[in-house]
């Protein structure tokens, strides 16, 4: 266990580093200039744009601006913003909100997720499976920013159930009507999978066996249906964690929440290198770590996989 | 010399009889209609499908949105960038069914004209992710080795950057902002979910018995690859494809949403949900028929998709 962990991230390695040699490479070598954007319409004195240059490491060539990077990074060092914040604070401030965000997302789309994919695989067929996937289609169909908009007129302006927008401290409670809102693709996806992955399941030879010694239908149903089912199920939650973290960015706009989304796009926007950088880096580690707690959790749910 | 007693052959309705083969010819036993054309899995796949109410649907849809945005005059004889401000958010009446948005445009006009540009992305990006995904999944699938570690770690990298987020990246920094570009910016990022599907695809008919007897039939494995790993490995990437093909079109849009996709010259569904937000909260009309055009065009290509994928897989057919 302890060796295979280890492999898994040594194999990381190199994924990291090609990610973010991508997302730096994008950022500092394609047009565009970020101490002119920095400025906007106004001219830049030559005199001050060389000393931003010199301060950002703009000057040296590109690998060695990478290699400086990679070095600040595993110092905890990512730089300070075109606004003279360290990119670690904005990243303390951002991440926490958007962690809580993902987080709602996450748990609604696991727990609603597979308990109606459970009910509606068990019954295939049903009137219950037909309306939830019917449902769930239309989920996947409509762009997150029209679920955004129409559940913050109708749930939070018209019905009053939830708050429509977060508020500067951003409590769980103002946060959950935009995690249900970033969450709602996925949880048609859960739905799906589980849905499919169960009605599968339930034609088993194992099944049958564990009904036939004499098993309660919940037991049979619990532990030897849907154990077997989730594997694909915590496959697409894995992953979905960096894109919920990433795919925030529309969620975080319309409900005014001050997360890694918004900054984010207002860094990209501004071409501020260093920002849009650091936060992919963490973007890209939060999806190879949740990667391989998704590998491990494989052994608990199939007894057949063991990691030497 | 005493003969050996021979065990007399079991006469007909006894057990263990075996009749000659005057008795049973062979055109009895192993007919088949010759005059019948030879199926595929296409052919079958095909057949399958036309009676599929879920396929019929939503390849009509489809059509329609396909003339739309192919002639778009044909449906309105509004234009879209004609607006006058005295018809700001006024409601629908005769020649105008959807009303004015807040420029005072014409809402029926401008859903009409904008699905040209979703279609244009979708379309391209599709073509691009397939010709690229297709071609380095076969490649890691068919050849293995170092090859196929080289080519999953790049398509892993590329894998790991979010499709909105890396989109963005790329559109950044490009200075013309058309539908192409928008497709280019999300080939870059799309490639690899392709890539992975084509991969396990090949290698699952690697093994196979027609590919062994084209090599030994002394193919090179270039036309091996080409002409038998790839036709039989093509089923779950078209299913992919015409699901992507959705999902991109719902990726441009947020892009122009967000205000970094097509520019506002370009009429846009994802554009003009942009600009309905301002008049959410007076006239949601506004914002609920692009935003419905969008979702249809999405489910429908979903849609299309699953019944293809039914209709590909010869267990689902059994039952």
């Amino acid at each position: 266990m302890v060796w295979y962990v280890g492999r898994r991230l040594l194999q990381m390695v190199p994924v990291f580093l090609g990610a973010t040699l991508l997302i730096y490479s994008m950022v500092f070598l394609l047009p565009g200039d970020p101490v002119a954007a920095l400025f906007g319409d106004r001219a830049v004195s030559p005199g001050v744009a060389a000393r931003i240059r010199e301060q950002y490491n703009l000057d040296e060539p590109f690998v060695v601006q990478y290699l400086l990077y990679l070095k600040g990074v595993l110092t905890l060092d990512f730089g300070t913003s075109f606004s003279g914040r360290p990119v670690l604070e904005v990243m303390q401030q951002a991440f926490p909100v958007t962690a809580r965000l993902a987080l709602i997302a996450l748990t609604v789309e696991a727990v609603l997720g597979i308990g109606a994919g459970l009910l509606a695989g068990l019954r295939r067929g049903g009137v219950f499976d037909s309306t939830v996937l019917v449902v769930s289609l239309v989920v996947i169909a409509v762009p997150i920013f029209v679920i955004g908009f129409v559940a913050q007129f109708v749930i939070g302006l018209e019905l009053g159930l939830l708050s429509p927008t977060v508020g500067a401290d951003q409590s769980w409670g103002d946060l959950l009507l935009p995690g249900l809102v970033l969450g709602s693709t996925s949880f048609a996806y859960v739905l799906r999978l589980t849905r499919n992955s169960v009605a599968e399941n339930l034609t088993a030879d194992h099944v049958r066996t564990a009904t036939a010694k004499g098993l309660s239908r919940p037991r049979v149903v619990g532990v030897h249906v849907l154990r077997n089912s989730l594997i694909p199920v915590v496959t697409f939650l894995g992953t979905d964690l960096g894109t919920l973290m990433a795919g925030a960015i529309v969620t975080e706009g319309i409900f005014n929440v001050r997360g890694v989304g918004g900054t984010l796009y207002q860094a990209i926007i501004r071409t501020e290198g260093s920002t849009v950088v650091s936060f992919v880096t963490v973007l890209v580690m939060v999806y190879l770590l949740s990667n391989l707690v998704v590998d491990l959790l494989y052994a608990v749910l199939d007894p057949r996989i063991r990691y030497a | 010399m005493h003969e050996p007693s021979r065990p007399r052959p079991p006469l007909p309705g006894q057990e263990h009889f075996v009749a000659d083969v005057a008795g049973t010819p062979l055109q009895t036993t192993d007919r088949l209609d010759e005059s019948a054309p030879p199926t595929s899995l296409w052919v079958d796949a095909w057949h399958q499908l036309r009676r599929r109410p879920l396929f019929l649907v939503s390849a009509l849809l489809i059509l329609l949105i396909v003339a739309v945005s192919l002639f778009p005059q044909l449906f309105t004889s509004q234009e879209p960038r004609s607006c006058n401000l005295a018809d700001s958010l006024a409601a629908g009446r005769a020649g105008h069914p959807f009303g004015f948005d807040l420029q005072g445009c014409d809402v029926y006009a401008r859903v009409v004209h904008g699905a040209r540009a979703s279609v244009l992305v979708g379309i391209f990006t599709t073509l691009g992710v397939v010709l690229v995904g297709g071609t380095v999944g076969a490649l890691a699938g068919f050849y293995g080795g170092w090859i196929d570690a080289v080519l999953s770690r790049v398509a892993d990298v590329f894998f790991a950057i979010p499709l909105v987020l890396g989109s963005i990246v790329v559109m950044q920094s490009v200075s013309e902002r058309t539908p192409l570009t928008v497709a280019v910016a999300l080939v870059v990022f799309g490639w690899p979910q392709v890539a992975r599907i084509m991969r396990g695809a090949v290698l699952s008919v690697r093994q196979a018995e027609f590919i062994t007897a084209s090599r030994a039939l002394g193919a090179s494995s270039r036309s091996t690859l080409l002409r038998h790993a790839v036709p039989n490995a093509l089923g779950p990437v078209i299913v992919i494809a015409t699901i992507s093909l959705g999902i991109f079109i719902a990726t441009e849009a947020t892009l122009s949403f967000l205000g970094i996709g097509l520019p506002p010259t370009t009429v846009s569904w994802g554009g003009d949900i942009s600009q309905a937000q301002r008049s959410l909260r007076t006239q949601p009309a506004v914002l609920l028929y692009p935003a419905g055009a969008l979702s249809l065009t999405v489910l429908s290509f979903i849609m299309l998709g699953d019944a293809v994928r039914d209709a590909l897989d010869p267990k689902g057919r059994a039952r």
